[in-house]
């Protein structure tokens, strides 16, 4: 075994090192006994005490943050449903006034064309009288 | 006349007034957890009488019941799967408050100040080491246990044991030397 070996497993040969290896002992053993034999030291507990309801109060925070936020959210998403559903009967809206926009111009243009027709057309029967007055005009 | 039954019984219960201070004291350090220490104590000693029939005293009662409490400190470390909430959970004292505890035999105010601040850094580097290193440091450094004695109850080589204090103690020196 080198040198450093047999300090590093011999504490007496550090000093320090000795003295804070027993003074953990006697520590360890001093809380040891008190807790084992006697009634609990009350700054420890109440410090304890202390602790857990402060763990319990961050923990109702984060809870009460996590369901507020998760109220938020849902509020959000409302929202945009309500908007999107806005957005599609606009849409849906126009789209119809367009459609009955054509259907109007289809329905004009159709009684002008037939309009023009009927108003064009000369009855079979006055046909040569009409060729007659045609001829009379060109001479 | 009593019976072999009741021989037994007194037996095991001379066992649990002599050595239960101790295991107590061991899990304690383990732990620091008051609760904790005193419900694995409670266990280690209901163990150890389901199994008392079974002893037969090829190792000293200490070694035996130092065999189960290693095991059940090693179990309860363990089988906390969920690291974050053993630490909140948890009702283990912190550093500077195990530290408070040193008897009032300390000459001056400021001797006792210097106690406290090594216990502290002892404690600090405890911390830091693995399962195996801090149990071999304590029966060691706190129980005051031979290297012979350490093996059989943990179940390790000496050679083991040794490696496994030499590491505990650079980390004490480590922590200590921070301080310089």
């Amino acid at each position: 075994m080198n040198p450093e070996q047999s300090r590093e497993q011999d504490p007496e040969q550090d000093a320090e090192l000795a003295q804070a290896l027993g003074d953990f002992r006697v520590s360890l053993h001093a809380w040891s006994a008190a807790a084992y034999s006697g009634p609990r030291v009350m700054g420890v507990a109440r410090k304890r005490v202390w602790r857990q309801a402060a763990g319990w109060a961050l923990g109702c925070a984060l809870v009460a943050g996590g369901v507020s936020a998760g109220g938020v959210y849902e509020h959000r998403q409302r929202e945009m449903k309500i908007a999107a559903a806005q957005a599609t009967a606009e849409h849906e809206r126009q789209a119809a006034a367009q459609r009955a926009q054509l259907a109007r111009e289809e329905e004009e243009d159709l009684l002008a064309k037939v309009d023009s027709e009927v108003s064009r057309e000369v009855p079979s029967a006055m046909e040569p009288l009409a060729q007659l007055m045609a001829e009379d005009e060109t001479r | 006349m009593a019976t072999a039954q009741e021989i037994a019984a007194e037996e095991f219960s001379a066992v649990v007034t002599k050595h239960r201070p101790q295991i107590f004291r061991f899990l304690l350090s383990s732990t620091r957890d008051i609760e904790l220490a005193e419900t694995l104590t409670q266990e280690c000693f209901l163990k150890a009488h389901r199994n008392w029939a079974s002893f037969r005293g090829e190792s000293s009662a200490m070694t035996w019941l130092m065999r189960i409490a290693i095991n059940l400190q090693k179990d309860y470390w363990r089988n906390r799967r969920m690291q974050f909430w053993r630490q909140t959970r948890t009702n283990s004292v912190d550093l500077n408050e195990a530290s408070e505890w040193l008897p009032s035999g300390e000459s001056s105010a400021e001797q006792q100040m210097l106690a406290k601040e090594r216990v502290g850094q002892v404690w600090k580097a405890v911390e830091g080491l693995s399962e195996r290193q801090r149990t071999v440091f304590l029966l060691r450094y706190v129980e005051e246990q031979e290297l012979s004695e350490i093996a059989r109850q943990t179940g390790l080589s000496e050679g083991t044991v040794k490696a496994h204090l030499s590491r505990a103690l650079g980390r004490v020196r480590a922590e200590l030397g921070g301080r310089r």
